[in-house]
């Protein structure tokens, strides 16, 4: 055990840490849009497969990490927006739609992976880091954290730009009426559908953006089911984070430390079973669950679809 | 239209000094069942009130939802300023200028009061006529990104001011007290400057006070050139305030009165306003006829009842055995509510004790513990001597305890079962209705259910019809069938009243007096203080969780000194400025309009003059 604080390993379950926390932030994010504005955004799960998908064929045919996260990003945004359709414009039950979107995507890209990629296995060349002139030198950090590429400082930007959208602008004001009394927000001249579609559309750009990083960045390939319930840890960091974007980081890579923890320890040699390591992720949300669920605050209208009454 | 040939009006015919703001040519809207509005003709003008009056259902909140936009019309037409218009969602109906304040609270409750405001944008409208010296709210205009704060709390600031509405913007709305919230429901009506402004039964949940306040700050408005439309069940309220009456019964006008005639009214002498009261009492009940004790509901015949009945205490009766006492009974609050603060009365055998109070003041909590469906952190609470306190609700229901929910539809009843099931849910398992062996048996099941529905006059096609089917009235004798069943001790009705029609609200004061005569105590929850009046002895306050000074209901000053506690200041206290409190007569009322803006309603209590009619009438 004389390794564990060793620069090895800290350096390795750090870059571990964030290559795994990365899509969780990115997707709690989202679907911290969603759940604000009133929608229960459960097919999260289905949101990252598809732009995993899509992100690592946009990759790997278009050339560069850049095609395929907008590949993913649009894939997550025409989830979303059937998703829109079907849960704030039609209002049909938010569970239900969202547990099909899963299932779906589940299924899809795994037909489609075993068509297409299904003899080949290809593989992405590794997403460049930005070296940071100075800071990258340092210990530990260096070659951890301010070596990343540039969409890990975006994604680090991107919590500070949600923060500020839901706190300091009309549009994050519509959005948080939206989710706890859609009344008042109709009452006030504002339209609570478009509100609503505009920010699933958000939320499922966002999380598409967060399940491309899974496949671009973070592993360099696709498999099937590989989210391996990211999109369900989002939702709860996103309850969890009460609307406030800083706590769905911290949360994001709290759990992404836990993650890279498997890793980090047999780069020391330490012998741990690595199921049990792999648990560590799915303790730590169930532990968070049990010790703060009850401070989470969900809007009140969460899930609910809005209709007027008696127009 | 029968609305200008109404004979009873005599010469109201409308006016036409202007041009009318909004012109509302025969609206018609159907709902399932119903037709909410029949070819309804209205005008509004500018520097008007316009008051809708109006029993429950006669169509006055769907016929303004219509004109903010809130509801489509299946047929007529709107003109506003002489241009046709149709809005077909309330940010519509904003941009034009029509702002509404609705019945039910329409604020974000986790927002500050300032957010709310800012969720309206500011697009203003042009020609704002009250807030045209230096306004320097340009920002405000801007559908930019980023929230002029700074900017909206200056305009903000202004706007208060101005209607003397005293209000902290930051303030987070689910904390205020209701009373405040509804200021802030009318600043964010105002807030885009409209042309016109509707309200929806705004007094209906405030305290005297505060509701006299609130009609002065409509005459201010009004004066400032807004047109504003006051939606009331409430006759003495609008012939206070009001240019122009307008009468709804059944969807369709039942008359018009107009300027002239309120002028003529207000400056005759006192006779003359207890005649057009009842012809407007006539106008809303229409054909039925007007009974004494729709009359009695109007507002006259009860403060007559009330001064010489007099509710005084009866001195020659030796004193009933107390049969609930409460000690110092505490409830934790839960989210959005004030919980309970060492509540202590106690109640005797045939006794009304009534416990008035701001909605959202500690009602809820106060009826649940009682009934026992809320743990108590402390106190006791005892029944014929015995500790209950730890009583569950059905050992309670045993003990004779009965609760009449104001939730009807939720904690009342389960809509989806049978009337029958329903009118015994609180006895199920119980012989002979079931055996032994947990077998319900019909027959014993329906026969008691048809004589609850025979004794408490529920209107039912058979015992076995869904309850949700029952219509509000009839719900509520469905809950009271069966709390009153089997031989009650102590009933607390919460809000027994609310929502009701006139005629059915009577028939459950009547109730509850009938079963008081029989010996049973009860404890009436209500946020209307009229009713309380007319059925209490006692009344009690509840002002944030604390039942404050509990007055003997025993004549004329009684409403003043009860409004005052209701709050939250004693008797003697500086209260909310501009309020001119009594409804004296509609003559001097006229009188005091010049000074009703800087009126203190302290020098108003003590005067013997204002007794005998004070009270408000309500008609619903």
């Amino acid at each position: 055990m004389s390794g564990i604080l060793s620069p090895e390993f800290l350096s390795a379950l750090i870059s571990g840490m964030v290559l795994a926390g990365m899509p969780l932030l990115l997707a709690g994010l989202g679907e911290t849009i969603g759940e604000q504005a009133g929608v229960l955004g459960l097919g999260m799960e289905g949101y990252m497969l598809f732009a995993a998908y899509a992100g690592f064929n946009g990759a790997l045919y278009g050339g560069s990490p850049w095609l395929g996260l907008l590949a993913g990003l649009i894939a997550g945004l025409a989830a979303a927006l059937l998703v829109a359709i079907l849960c704030v414009w039609l209002r049909l039950d938010q569970v239900v739609v969202g547990i099909g979107l899963i299932l779906l995507g589940e299924g899809l890209t795994s037909v489609l992976h075993a068509v297409q990629f299904g003899d080949t296995s290809p593989r992405l060349p590794s997403v460049p880091g930005l070296a940071i002139p100075g800071l990258s030198r340092l210990p530990v950090v260096g070659d951890s954290v301010f070596s990343q590429p540039v969409i890990f400082w975006l994604g680090i930007v991107l919590i500070l730009v949600v923060h500020l959208l839901l706190r300091s602008t009309r549009w994050g004001l519509k959005v948080r009426a939206a989710g706890d009394r859609p009344e008042a927000l109709d009452a006030a001249g504002v339209g609570v559908t478009r509100t609503r579609f505009f920010a699933v559309l958000v939320s499922g750009a966002l999380a598409g953006l967060g399940g491309a990083y899974l496949s671009v960045v973070s592993s360099g390939f696709f498999w099937p089911f590989m989210t391996n319930g990211a999109g369900f840890m989002a939702i709860v960091l996103a309850m969890l984070g009460r609307g406030r974007p800083v706590w769905v980081g911290v949360g994001a890579f709290l759990f992404g430390a836990c993650v890279s923890m498997a890793t980090a320890l047999q780069l020391v040699g330490v012998d741990v079973p690595t199921d049990a390591v792999f648990m560590l992720p799915f303790l730590a949300v169930m532990t968070a669950l049990v010790a703060f669920a009850r401070r989470s605050y969900l809007p009140a209208a969460l899930g609910v679809p809005y209709r007027r009454e008696g127009s | 239209m029968e609305h200008t040939g109404a004979p009873r009006t005599g010469g109201a015919l409308e006016g036409t000094r202007t041009q009318p703001l909004v012109r509302l040519c025969g609206i018609t809207k159907r709902y399932p069942g119903v037709i909410a509005n029949d070819a309804i003709d209205l005008e509004l003008h500018s520097r008007e009130i316009h008051c809708l009056l109006g029993e429950n259902g006669a169509g006055k909140t769907t016929l303004m939802r219509i004109l903010a936009g809130l509801a489509k019309p299946d047929a007529g037409s709107l003109v506003f300023e002489g241009r046709p218009v149709l809005f077909r969602s309330p940010g519509e109906a904003l941009a034009a200028g029509v702002g509404m304040v609705h019945q039910h609270p329409t604020l974000v409750p986790t927002f500050t009061v300032l957010e709310n405001l800012l969720l309206v944008g500011g697009r203003r409208c042009a020609g704002e006529p009250w807030r045209d010296r230096g306004s320097r709210s340009r920002g405000l205009l801007g559908r930019g990104f980023r929230l002029p704060r700074k900017e909206a709390e200056t305009a903000f600031g202004e706007l208060a001011q101005r209607l003397g509405a005293p209000v902290d913007p930051h303030a987070v709305v689910g904390r205020l007290p209701l009373g405040q919230q509804q200021w802030v429901e009318i600043l964010r009506a105002l807030w885009t400057g409209p042309r016109l402004l509707i309200l929806d039964e705004p007094t209906a949940r405030l305290a005297p006070q505060e509701a006299a306040a609130l009609l002065a700050s409509l005459r201010s408005l009004k004066d400032g050139g807004t047109a504003v439309v006051l939606i009331t069940h409430k006759l003495r309220e609008a012939l206070q305030v009001a240019d122009r009456i307008t009468v709804l019964r059944a969807g369709r006008v039942a008359g018009v009165i107009g300027p002239e005639r309120l002028d003529a009214v207000r400056a005759s002498g006192a006779e003359e306003p207890a005649l057009l009261e009842s012809e407007i009492v006539g106008l809303m009940f229409g054909e039925r006829g007007v009974s004494a004790e729709e009359l009695e509901l109007a507002g006259a015949g009860r403060a007559r009842s009330r001064s010489t009945t007099g509710r005084a205490p009866a001195p020659a009766l030796p004193p009933t055995p107390v049969v609930l006492s409460v000690r110092d009974l505490t409830v934790a609050p839960r989210r959005q509510e004030v919980g309970l603060h060492s509540v202590s009365f106690s109640l005797r055998a045939g006794e009304i004790f009534g416990i008035a109070g701001v909605d959202g003041n500690g009602q809820k909590e106060l009826a649940e513990a009682l009934a026992g469906e809320r743990p108590v952190r402390r106190g006791s609470i005892v029944l014929d001597g015995r500790d209950v306190t730890k009583a569950g609700v059905a050992a309670r229901y045993e003990l004779g305890l009965r609760f009449v929910t104001d939730d009807r539809l939720g904690q009342g009843l389960i809509p989806s079962l049978p009337v029958s099931l329903n009118l015994m849910l609180k006895r199920i398992g119980r012989p002979p209705w079931w055996s032994r062996t947990g077998r319900l048996s019909r027959t014993a099941l329906l026969r008691e259910a048809e004589r609850l529905i025979q004794a408490f006059e529920i209107k039912t096609p058979n015992p076995e019809a869904t309850a949700g089917a029952l219509s509000g009235g009839n719900l509520q004798r469905l809950i009271l069938a069966r709390e009153l069943a089997d031989r009650p001790r102590v009933v607390v009705y919460l809000r027994p009243t609310q929502g009701l029609d006139a005629r059915t609200a009577l028939a459950v004061r009547r109730r509850i007096e009938e079963m008081a005569a029989q010996g049973v105590a009860a404890a009436v929850i209500s946020t209307d203080l009229d009713e309380l009046l007319s059925v209490c002895g006692r009344i009690g306050v509840l002002y944030r969780g604390h039942l404050l000074e509990v007055v003997e209901n025993d004549g004329p000053g009684v409403e003043y000194k009860i409004g005052g506690l209701m709050v939250g200041a004693p008797m003697g206290g500086r209260l909310a400025a501009g309020a001119d409190l009594d409804g004296d007569g509609a003559s001097e009322e006229l009188h005091n309009r010049e000074r009703a803006a800087n009126h203190e309603l302290t020098s108003q209590p003590d005067e013997p003059t204002s007794q005998g009619d004070e009270s408000t009438p309500r008609l619903g």
